[in-house]
């Protein structure tokens, strides 16, 4: 390494995207999140925009039936719970099913 | 107010103004979202709602304060954690299927059955506990929808706080304390579909939709699933209109604002054929309280007509002349005589959820 350069290391954390079909209706944030399960992912995205809860979760708390969630290019298990697992580097994405609608 | 109307349907909300002799698209908001419900604004200016329907994200509620000229979203109706113990449909909003408004208060009926109601314009909203929470309510099942729900709104002009409610299936609900006891009244209505020893039990019946007569409110005509059904006396009790020319089968009911006498059905064949008689649209009218009826069809598609008129697709104005039905395949037409004489409006619009004046 050069003298008087410094090496900047950033840690990886969960990212959050949805899907633009939401941007219509509500801000959809791209989050960055020290989260460790789905729910706190989705939870730190809903910090930035309360509204958005309501367009993926349901009165339960749980995923709305036409919405999907990916972590890392696999559909997301626990429909209810979200308590499906992130690693330091996942990328998750919330869809709309192609049902319904 | 006469000269204005919305309707709601599957790809947005439709705002018709009459110019003249004819109805003419003034705008459409929420262009490609399906709009389930709408209240018109509050006495003719003031705050409206409309119900949206997302198929993926969910029902949504949006306000506008300057004739539907702008909206923004407000709260939506929303279940309470449901206990691990509780029975019944899951707690989750299916639809806003109704709403109204009166002495200052907004009502929304929903599926799988809960009332709401708010206080402050719709920025928020509570369940109606008590209504809710009755024992009866495990037993309502759903009529066209895999749950039950409330179609109809029926508050009293005068008597703050009294509020009759339809449900499908669970008979018809009514309070006088605005909301904090509810009693069944449903007695004389009869479900052939039930179990003999069923058949006249009040929880049960499904009425596809009730109105109250503005001007004589204990006065309420209900389109019910196996026919026409006149209360008198508040609901207290239900007589059956027999007679109706073609069928008693169909689900729209309108009443006449100033005439408890008069009201409009919409027959459709049967329960298990829902088009039509003959193929030709047509609307029976009472103007005697239910002993007669006019068979009205003139403007109205006369062959190959497979048109539904589903339970908000009929309307009638303030002025009890102006009429307006809509179809669940994009029909629309108006009348101005009391349905003497129909015109096409559209037959090209979507399908029609409601058609309200106002």
């Amino acid at each position: 390494m050069a003298a008087g350069v410094r090496r900047r290391i950033i840690a990886a954390v969960p990212v959050v995207e949805f899907t633009p079909q939401l941007r219509r209706f509500t801000e959809t944030p791209r989050v960055e999140c020290g989260a460790t399960t789905l729910r706190d992912a989705l939870e730190a995205a809903f910090d930035v925009n309360p509204r958005l809860r309501g367009y993926v979760l349901d009165d339960q708390g749980h995923l709305r039936a036409n919405v999907v969630v990916f972590i890392d290019g696999r559909r997301s298990t626990d429909r209810t719970g979200l308590a499906d697992a992130l690693s330091a580097s996942s990328r998750v994405h919330v869809m709309q099913a192609l049902s319904g609608g | 107010m006469n000269d204005r109307a919305w309707v709601a349907t599957r790809k947005g909300l439709i705002e018709l103004r009459r110019r003249g002799s004819a109805w003419k698209i003034e705008r459409t908001s929420f262009l490609g979202e399906p709009v389930s419900m709408l209240l018109p604004p509050v006495g003719g200016s003031g705050r409206m709602l409309a119900a949206l329907a997302l198929g993926h994200f969910g029902v949504k509620v949006h306000a506008s304060d300057d004739g539907g000229a702008t909206w923004a979203e407000v709260a939506t109706p929303a279940y309470p954690a449901q206990p691990a113990d509780a029975a019944g449909p899951p707690w989750k909003l299916v639809q806003i299927w109704s709403m109204t408004e009166a002495h200052g208060t907004l009502w929304a009926g929903t599926l799988p059955g809960g009332l709401f109601r708010s206080t402050d314009g719709g920025r928020s909203w509570e369940l109606v506990e008590a209504l809710w929470n009755r024992a009866e309510r495990l037993e309502w099942f759903g009529g066209g929808y895999d749950v039950p729900g409330i179609h109809s709104l029926c508050p009293h002009p005068q008597r703050e706080g009294d509020l009759l409610v339809g449900i499908s299936c669970g008979g018809a609900w009514g309070t006088r304390d605005g909301g904090r006891s509810w009693s069944l009244q449903a007695q004389g209505m009869v479900a052939a579909y039930m179990p003999p020893e069923q058949a006249g039990n009040p929880n049960t019946q499904d009425p596809h939709l009730i109105v109250r007569c503005p001007a004589a409110p204990d006065v309420l005509w209900c389109q019910h699933h196996n026919g026409i059904w006149r209360s008198t006396d508040g609901a207290a009790s239900w007589q059956e209109v027999t007679g109706a020319p073609l069928s008693n089968f169909g689900f729209a009911v309108a009443v006449h604002p100033a005439d408890a006498d008069t009201a409009w059905f919409v027959p459709g064949v049967a329960d298990q054929c829902r088009v039509p008689v003959n193929g030709a649209l047509a609307v029976n009218r009472t103007r005697d309280g239910g002993r007669s009826f006019e068979t009205l069809r003139e403007g109205l598609p006369q062959r190959d007509c497979y048109e539904l008129v589903y339970r908000h697709g009929l309307a009638v104005a303030g002025d009890g002349r102006s009429l307006l039905m809509g179809s669940t395949t994009g029909g629309l037409w108006a009348s101005a005589d009391g349905g003497d004489a129909w015109s096409t409006v559209s037959l090209h619009l979507p399908p029609i959820f409601a058609v309200r004046f106002g």
